[in-house]
C-alpha cells in the first residue's frame, strides 16, 4: 500500500463519482459470487429439487447431498426396507426414504485427507527448502545467483502435462506412482519456485544490521539466522506457507495423471461423485463446499499479500 | 570448570595469534559453506523433479517409444516427431484454438479488470471488503470450478442458461453453452474470465496505487480535465502493471488444461481443444509418447520464447 497517505491528498475522488464506483463494483462483486453461492445452495438441495426446472430458488433444505457424498447406498425393494430394524439415525431414515440402504463409507473423506497430507507435506517441505535458499541467494554471494532465480521461475512455465510424461516414467522405476511420498515431493518440487521467490522478498526486506549486529554479539551466522532472521520473516513464511497448501490444494493435472487410488487427492475425485442415474449434483455441490471452504477463509486472511504471493513477489505494494 | 576455563585462554591465545585476515577467511569460508548447504536441496529437488524429466522429454522426443508397448524396440527417429507436429493439421488446429483463447480471455480480462481496478481505487466506503469477495474466484480449484460449471451449463436444469434468457429473452432451452461448436469456446473464455478478471484487477490496482498523488495535483494546478488526466497519467503510468498481468495470464493460459478438461474435455469435435488438451490426449490417451514429448518440447519452447519477447517489451515501456 505504498504511497497510501500521498495519494489523492488533495485531489478527492466526488461524491457523487464515488458513489457511482461503488455500485458498480458492489454489482460485479453480487455478480460474481451467484455461481458460488448457487453451488453451496445446490448442496442443500434434494437430488429432485437440483435438476428441477426451472431451477428451484425456493426449497426445503436437506442434507441428502452431504449424506450422499460421505456414504454409498445401495438400492433395495420397499419391503425389504419395512422388514428391517427401525432406523439408529437420521441420515440411514433419510437414505431409506429413498429406498436405499447405506451400504458403507464413501472415498470422499480418504481424498480429503490425502489432499490433507500431501498439501501440508508439501507444503513443510518447500518452506524448509524454500527458507534456507532464499536466505542463502538473499544473503550470500551465490555463483550465478541471477541465472539461478531465473531458472527457478521458469520451471513453472512448463505446462505440468508436459512434464508429467517423464515423472510418469520416472516414478514407475522408482515405485512412486500413486503414492503420497511421490506427490508430496512433486507438489515440493512445484512449490519451490514460488517459496524461494516470494521468501527472497520479505528476507530482502530485513535489514541485514540486524545479523551483523547479532554476529557482532557473538552469534555465528546460523545462531543469527535462526534467533534474528526467522522471526522477523515469520509473517512471510507463514504468508508463503498459506499459498503453497493452496497451490496444492488445488492442482488437479498431475493429481489427475499420477494417482489413481491411494494417493488421489479431491479435485479429480468430486467430478467422479456419481449417483443414480447421473451426477449426483447435490453430493458433487457438498463436496465442492467443503473443499473450497478453507480457500475462502484463506483468502480472506491473506487479502493483504495476496498480490505478492500470485505474482511471485514481482509487484509489490 | 577449571577445564573450560583453560580452553577458553587457549581460544583467546589462538585468537591472538591469528592475524586478522585469516579470521575474515574463515568467516567467508562458513558462509560460503552454508550458501551451499542452503540452496542445495532445493536445487536437488528442482534437478530431479523438473531438469531431468525436461531432459528425458527431450530425449523421448526422438524416439518412437510409446508407453503402453514399452517391450517395443526403441528407435530413433531424429527429427520426425518434430517434422510430423509442424506439418499435423490437428496440432495447428489445436494451436488455433489456444491462440483464440489466450486472445479473447485477456482482452476482456484486461480491459474489465482495469476498469474494476479504478472503480475500486476511488476508495469508497467498505472497497476493502468488496475487493476480497472478488478476489474470490481465483483462489478456487481449477478443476471444482471447471466442473461445477458443467451444472450451470446444463442447457435445462443449469441457472447458466436460465438467467441468459430473461436478459435475452429466448428459451433457456434453446441453446447449450457446451455442447454447441460455435457457443463452446465462449463457454470457456466466460468461465476463464469469471475466475481471472480478479487477477487483473488486483494487478491493476497495485499499479494505480503507486502512481504518486503529486501527479495528479499538478495536472490538477494546470486544470487538466479528468479525462485528460487518465489519458496521460494514469493509464501509461499503470500500463508496465498492466503488462505484467497480461505476461502473468499468457503463460498461464497458453498451457490451460484443468479447467477447460472438466468443462469441455476439447469438445464438441475439437472446438475447445487447447493444446495441453491435445497433448494429453496424445499422451496419455493414444500412448504416442515420443510424439507427444516432441508437442511438449514445442509447446514450453512456444511460451519460453514468447515470454521473453515479451519480457524485452515489458522493460522498454518500464523505461520510458
Amino acid at each position: 500500500m505504498s504511497g497510501g497517505i500521498t495519494a489523492y491528498s488533495v485531489v478527492e475522488p466526488s461524491a457523487w463519482s464515488r458513489r457511482v464506483a461503488a455500485a458498480l463494483v458492489v454489482l460485479y462483486a453480487l455478480v460474481s459470487m451467484v455461481p458460488l453461492v448457487w453451488i453451496v445452495i445446490t448442496g442443500f438441495k434434494t437430488p429432485p429439487d437440483s435438476i428441477a426446472y426451472p431451477p428451484k430458488l425456493v426449497f426445503s433444505p436437506s442434507l441428502e447431498g452431504y449424506v450422499n457424498l460421505f456414504t454409498t447406498r445401495s438400492r433395495q425393494t420397499p419391503e425389504y426396507i419395512h422388514s428391517l430394524p427401525p432406523a439408529q439415525s437420521w441420515y440411514e431414515e433419510l437414505v431409506r426414504s429413498r429406498n436405499m440402504v447405506i451400504a458403507g463409507p464413501s472415498k470422499y473423506l480418504p481424498r480429503y485427507i490425502n489432499s490433507l497430507v500431501i498439501g501440508f507435506g508439501s507444503t513443510f517441505l518447500a518452506i524448509l527448502f524454500g527458507t534456507a535458499a532464499a536466505y542463502a541467494f538473499s544473503r550470500f554471494k551465490v555463483p550465478l545467483k541471477d541465472d539461478l532465480l531465473f531458472f527457478i521461475l521458469s520451471t513453472r512455465m512448463m505446462p505440468p502435462i508436459a512434464v508429467a510424461i517423464p515423472i510418469y516414467l520416472m516414478y514407475r522405476e522408482l515405485g512412486l506412482t500413486d503414492t503420497k511420498l511421490g506427490m508430496i515431493l512433486l507438489y515440493t518440487a512445484v512449490n519451490l519456485s514460488l517459496a524461494v521467490w516470494l521468501l527472497k522478498g520479505f528476507i530482502d526486506e530485513i535489514p541485514r544490521e540486524y545479523e551483523e549486529a547479532a554476529m557482532i554479539d557473538g552469534y555465528t551466522r546460523l545462531q543469527a539466522f535462526w534467533k534474528v532472521v526467522l522471526p522477523q520473516a515469520s509473517t512471510g513464511i507463514a504468508a508463503t506457507a498459506i499459498f503453497c497448501l493452496i497451490f496444492a490444494w488445488n492442482e488437479y493435472a498431475f493429481a489427475v495423471l499420477l494417482t489413481s487410488g491411494e494417493a488421489q487427492t479431491t479435485p479429480p475425485f468430486i467430478p467422479f461423485i456419481i449417483g443414480e442415474g447421473g451426477q449426483d449434483w447435490p453430493a458433487v455441490a457438498a463436496g465442492s463446499t467443503l473443499f473450497l471452504i478453507p480457500i475462502v477463509v484463506f483468502t480472506v486472511l491473506l487479502r493483504k499479500l495476496l498480490l505478492r504471493g500470485i505474482t511471485f513477489g514481482a509487484v509489490r505494494r | 570448570m577449571h577445564e573450560a576455563a583453560a580452553s577458553a585462554s587457549v581460544a583467546e591465545r589462538v585468537a591472538a595469534a591469528t592475524p586478522e585476515t585469516i579470521v575474515r577467511r574463515v568467516r567467508g569460508l562458513s558462509d560460503r559453506a552454508i550458501a551451499w548447504v542452503f540452496v542445495l536441496p532445493t536445487m536437488a529437488l528442482l534437478l530431479a523433479i523438473n531438469i531431468f524429466p525436461l531432459i528425458w522429454t527431450i530425449r523421448l522426443s526422438f524416439t518412437n517409444y510409446r508407453v503402453n508397448r514399452a517391450n517395443a524396440p526403441l528407435r530413433w527417429v531424429g527429427i520426425d516427431n518434430y517434422v510430423s507436429i509442424l506439418t499435423d493439421p490437428d496440432i495447428w488446429s489445436s494451436m488455433q484454438v489456444t491462440a483464440r483463447f489466450v486472445f479473447w480471455t485477456i482482452a476482456i480480462e484486461t480491459i474489465l479488470g482495469f476498469l474494476l481496478a479504478v472503480l475500486i481505487d476511488r476508495k469508497f466506503r467498505g472497497h476493502g471488503f468488496w475487493t476480497t469477495v472478488i478476489l474470490i474466484p481465483m483462489m478456487l480449484s481449477p478443476a471444482v470450478v471447471g466442473n461445477f460449471w458443467t451444472f450451470l451449463y446444463q442447457p435445462q436444469i443449469g441457472l447458466f442458461n436460465y438467467a441468459a434468457s430473461f436478459i435475452a429473452g429466448i428459451p433457456p432451452s434453446s441453446f447449450q453453452m457446451i455442447g454447441d461448436v460455435s457457443l463452446a469456446p465462449w463457454s470457456i473464455v466466460i468461465v476463464d474470465v469469471w475466475m481471472w478478471t480478479p487477477y487483473v484487477m488486483l494487478i491493476c490496482l497495485a499499479g494505480l496505487r503507486s502512481i504518486p498523488g503529486y501527479i495528479y495535483e499538478a495536472a490538477e494546478v494546470d486544470r487538466a480535465s479528468a479525462w485528460r488526466q487518465f489519458w496521460s497519467i494514469t493509464l501509461p503510468l499503470a500500463l508496465p502493471f498492466i503488462m505484467l498481468a497480461v505476461l502473468f495470464r499468457g503463460i498461464e493460459n497458453f498451457k490451460m488444461f484443468d479447467m477447460v478438461n472438466l468443462l469441455t474435455n476439447g469438445g464438441p469435435g475439437s472446438t475447445t481443444e487447447l493444446a495441453s488438451i491435445t497433448l494429453k490426449r496424445e499422451a496419455f490417451e493414444k500412448w504416442r509418447t515420443g510424439y507427444s514429448s516432441a508437442f511438449a518440447i514445442v509447446l514450453f519452447v512456444a511460451i519460453f520464447g514468447l515470454a521473453n519477447i515479451y519480457v524485452k517489451a515489458l522493460n522498454q515501456v518500464k523505461q520510458r
